[in-house]
């Protein structure tokens, strides 16, 4: 991360959830719609407070589950607001139906998910089965390593979101990072409202047989239009090879966000899509997802000292997921060692494992790819199995037929 | 349905529906299609205002007009008229 300081930024004591509700806070949302559910609910507490007292000038909507609070975040946005609401687990599997309605009709909604463990059983801990679950609902995923990142990427995420006209999902680990009190900085208010600026509204062209229209994309009495109704196999495919093919054409948008960001804040995250640790000339790397991550980095430095030649690379945007960036990046390895913090049920490995292995199956030199799964229902990821990750895979020979995908930390 | 299908590049963003209603003829889909006895029909209006698909025409004064393409054949109007005088016949 470059540091190049450009204006006075306050250090603020937050927790992962509070740090997000002051980017909210700060980035001129019009409408929050809310449902509390752990960890998420310092998050949207805090909104209701700074909405409460004054200090934000925004509607608050309390609804009375999940799949209201995006539905009301996204009729909100469809009429032309910035909206924001903030979910976890089983409350984003409650929202499921409108994550695809969002997503499918490109409404720029932000939403922030503190990853933690879907039912049954019951369990409030962290690991990444809920968005991982949503990874093929259309909406961006940029994944948050600590509180500074998380209320940096939610600031950015408005942006994001409206430029590219995709919803975006914030993530950060259930309290790892959002009931963990860290130094975050924090922007001047009006920094911050002139980066993300006032929500401007696309507009759209009807097709030559409608007579060349042009009309803004959003609820109007004015240009009345329908939003997603009856679509048959007639139109269906095209709709989805659109969102698609545009999906992959947010990559630029991501990384110009990125860079704005960078040089108001000093906080640039480059390389956009995937951070390497102490990459060059590594045999082993591991790779994986958010707050995890901090720990692996210690453990390359102590490895490092001992002389193994290890690295780290932390995967920031898994939707749309960077493939190009990873076979360009992992192909020169000996071995790839993938963490999953979550399962794919019957699936060969987790998905992280699945997308990063398929990347990269057309090289014709790739590296030996092993998927560890770890951490389920927040389960610690020690440091002493992060080493015997390392010396496995600076040991692996060749890469396998069947793949090998281990639990790390399970009691046999 | 508009015979000049767009692909993929053309459509408008957002699922916006650019196809109106009318030109989608769901009534394709119907199994039994109502069939109105005007003698029996006392122009009350149930039936237009009970049709879930607002597949009735009418000016208020006469006997109403099933539109048949789009009549998904669910038979409500049959159901809620009050003299009998609707019949759902088969397709
Ligand atoms: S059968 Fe159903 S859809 Fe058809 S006209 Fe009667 S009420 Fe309407
Ligand atoms: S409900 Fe029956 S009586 Fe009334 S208008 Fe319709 S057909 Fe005629």
């Amino acid at each position: 991360m470059a540091v190049l300081k450009k204006v006075e930024q306050v250090m603020m004591a937050l927790n992962g959830d509070e740090a997000v509700a002051w980017a909210v806070k700060q980035s001129n949302v019009d409408v929050v719609s809310a449902y509390p559910i752990t960890p998420q609910t310092i998050i949207v507490e805090r909104i209701s407070e700074f909405v409460n007292n004054g200090e934000m000038d925004a509607e608050f909507i309390h609804v009375e589950s999940e799949h209201s609070a995006l539905t009301a975040a996204w009729g909100a946005a469809l009429a032309g607001a910035r909206a924001f609401t903030a979910t976890a687990a089983n409350g984003l599997a409650l929202m499921w139906e409108i994550l695809y309605i969002t997503a499918s009709t490109r409404v720029p909604v932000v939403m922030a998910v503190v990853n933690r463990a879907l039912s049954a059983p019951i369990n409030i801990h962290n690991d990444h089965s809920d968005t991982m679950g949503a990874r093929d609902s259309g909406w961006i995923q940029i994944y948050s390593e600590d509180a500074q990142e998380a209320y940096d990427n939610t600031i950015m995420a408005f942006k994001i979101a409206e430029e590219s006209l995709f919803p975006v999902m914030v993530t950060l680990d259930g309290f790892t990072i959002s009931h963990t009190l860290q130094n975050v900085s924090v922007l001047p208010d009006d920094v911050v409202s002139d980066f993300v600026g006032v929500r401007r509204i696309p507009r759209i062209k009807l097709p030559r047989i409608h007579g060349d229209k042009e009309i803004p994309l959003m609820f109007n009495p004015k240009y009345p239009i329908t939003f997603g109704p009856l679509d048959l196999y007639d139109y269906y495919f095209e709709h989805k090879v659109q969102q698609n093919e545009a999906m992959k054409e947010t990559f630029p948008i991501i990384e110009r966000v990125h860079k704005e960001y960078g040089e108001i804040s000093g906080r640039s995250y480059e390389p956009v899509f995937m951070v390497p640790y102490r990459t060059e000339d590594a045999d082993a790397i591991i790779l994986g997802l958010s707050s995890t991550m901090s720990v692996v980095k210690k453990v390359v430095d102590d490895l490092r000292e001992r002389g193994k030649k290890v690295g780290a690379i932390r995967l920031r945007v898994f939707r749309p997921f960077p493939a190009d960036f990873l076979r360009r990046e992992l192909s020169k390895f000996h071995a790839v060692g993938v963490l999953d913090r979550c399962i794919s049920f019957g699936g060969e490995g987790g998905p992280l494992f699945n997308e990063v292995r398929s990347a990269l199956y057309g090289l014709p030199s790739r590296p030996i790819v092993h998927n560890y799964i770890y951490g389920l229902g927040g389960r610690d990821l020690p440091r002493s199995l992060i080493v015997k990750i390392y010396e496995e895979l600076l040991s692996a020979r060749a890469e396998p037929e069947v793949p090998v995908v281990k639990y790390v930390g399970v009691r046999e | 349905m508009s015979s000049q299908l767009v692909g993929w590049r053309d459509l408008p963003l957002g699922a916006v529906a650019f196809i109106s209603s009318k030109e989608y003829p769901t009534g394709e889909w119907a199994v039994f299609q109502p069939k109105i006895d005007e003698k029996k029909c006392i122009k009350c209006g149930l039936c237009w205002m009970y049709c879930p698909d607002s597949a009735y025409r009418w000016d208020g004064e006469g006997v109403p007009v099933p539109d048949l393409d789009h009549c998904k054949g669910c038979g409500i109007c049959e159901v809620e008229c009050p003299t009998k005088a609707i019949e759902m016949i088969r397709v």
